[in-house]
């Protein structure tokens, strides 16, 4: 009853990779979103502030994002919400995202050093403006080589969400798999478009890792 | 009436007294240079002034604002008082005009164009006209020191404090930073200046201030560079010459 691969398989594959995609997106715009108010709570002069993002932080960081996902997919129905297979796929990678995101980017907001926030204090800008007009500019470029680097697992981790059903790169093979049970053959070509979706985006980050390096070394030459 | 005013000022970190009971006073129009050894709290004396840091007991009154009161309008306060600090701490994304036009555009709402012209203005009373467009790494650190002073100038405080500004310099580009600050002396801003440039102090202070282990401990005109009353400052300088 196995059948060999076709054009058809070919492009079920290719719509999966479109999903993955699509969710990718998702979980990168909301996880961005979430992550950018959980490095403003962890670097906030409110205390309260400070402690909802970091116990946020260790929370998400200490779940699996398996067990994220069977909450959100399996859990919330049972508490009367029902949910998409791509709605429930897409909050638990935005949860899991903001809060990776969120330490990253505190780490860059942290690395500007203290003396800008003071530059800008004594020129009279407000909290707002030295924030968004001095601190992150600078943040943001030293933020983008391990954001473009993060988002390499954002891609990889969307194949999770094909426990739930939902049906991307990684369920389609499954599925595929299923009806003419050619295991190696269709997982070596998921792995091929996973690689093809990834290898861009982790080349771009260790382009602008090494143009950043360049970078400090230019201006420590200066300033030496 | 002075324009800045310390009373009793006492300041910790923790369990270090800093400031142990610190008062001075500066007239409108003078140039007073503060100066003292290593850790005595010229630094924090200044910083205490703009509060960047909290005063412990005291007072400090700066151009009519209570410095220590908890009601303070800190904006005010920021509008009155321009700092200038060792490191210079040029916003390295921003051109030099940018780096000048940021406060005075988003605090003061001035339109685009005056700002550049306030700017323009305030590069050239430090001689760095053609370098608005440049980015601060584009400079050698006396130039990016006196973009830091057109940038805080253009605010138009009343008052100027200068930490140590050419400590950080060697002394060929200490020269032209000198300069910028005596030609504003010359024209009759109110500064404080924290300086190991005892020459330069004589030249241009009106009151010098020795501050030793947390005290004032010596303050009167310039003559006192040359012949102080006390042992300790007598030391300082001369350590200060070798
Ligand atoms: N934020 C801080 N936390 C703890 N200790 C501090 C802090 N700032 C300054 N100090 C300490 O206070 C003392 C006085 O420092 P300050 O910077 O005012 O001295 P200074 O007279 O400016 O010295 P220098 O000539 O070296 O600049 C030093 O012992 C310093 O270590
Ligand atoms: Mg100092």
């Amino acid at each position: 009853m196995t059948t060999a691969i076709n054009p058809g398989h070919l492009q079920f594959l290719l719509t999966g990779a479109f999903w993955t995609l699509i969710l990718s997106l998702m979980a990168f715009l909301g996880g961005g979103a979430g992550g950018f108010l959980v490095a403003l709570g962890r670097t906030s002069p409110f205390r309260l502030l400070r402690i909802l993002a970091a116990v946020y932080v260790q929370i998400v960081q200490g779940t699996p994002l398996l067990i994220i996902l069977f909450l959100i997919y399996f859990g919330l129905p049972s508490l009367g919400f029902s949910i998409s297979p791509l709605l429930a796929a897409g909050v638990s990678l935005t949860i899991y995202v903001s809060a990776y995101l969120g330490e990253i980017w505190r780490g860059c907001l942290e690395s500007v050093p203290k003396a800008q926030w003071e530059a800008a204090e004594c020129l009279a800008l407000s909290r707002t403006q030295r924030l968004f007009k001095v601190i992150l500019p600078q943040a943001i470029r030293i933020a983008t080589p391990p954001t473009v680097g993060f988002s390499v697992q954002i891609i990889k981790n969307t194949s999770l969400t094909s426990v739930v059903g939902f049906v991307e790169l990684t369920r389609a093979g499954q599925l595929i798999n299923n009806s003419i049970f050619e295991p190696f053959l269709i997982y070596i070509i998921v792995a091929s478009i996973y690689f093809c979706l990834c290898f861009p985006v982790s080349a771009f980050s260790q382009r602008l890792e090494r143009s950043g390096a360049a970078r400090l070394r230019a201006l420590k030459a200066v300033s030496a | 009436m002075s324009i800045v005013m310390l009373k009793d000022v006492k300041k910790s970190f923790d369990k270090l007294q800093v400031l142990k009971g610190v008062s001075f006073s500066v007239a409108p129009g003078e140039v007073m240079a503060l100066i003292g050894a290593s850790g005595s709290g010229k630094s924090t004396a200044l910083r205490c002034i703009d509060r960047l840091e909290l005063i412990d007991s005291g007072e400090i009154v700066v151009c009519g604002h209570r410095v220590n009161d908890p009601q303070l309008d800190l904006r005010k306060l920021r509008l009155d008082v321009g700092i200038v600090f060792q490191s210079y701490n040029l916003f390295p994304h921003l051109t030099i005009e940018e780096n000048i036009t940021l406060a005075p555009r988003s605090v003061k709402k001035i339109s685009r164009a005056q700002a550049r012209e306030i700017a323009l203005a305030s590069l050239a009373k430090v001689g760095l006209s053609e370098k608005a467009q440049n980015y601060p790494e584009q400079l050698s650190g006396g130039q990016q020191q006196r973009a830091a002073i057109a940038r805080s100038l253009a605010m138009e405080p009343k008052v100027m404090l200068f930490d140590e500004v050419t400590s950080a310099l060697d002394p060929k580009l200490t020269g032209e930073v000198l300069k910028v600050i005596e030609a504003l002396a010359a024209s009759g801003i109110t500064m404080i200046m924290v300086t190991h440039e005892m020459n330069f102090a004589r030249r241009i202070a009106d009151k010098v201030i020795f501050m030793h282990q947390g005290y004032v401990h010596e303050s009167g005109s310039t003559d006192i560079l040359t012949s102080p009353r006390t042992s300790e400052l007598r030391e300082f300088i001369g350590d200060e010459l070798h």
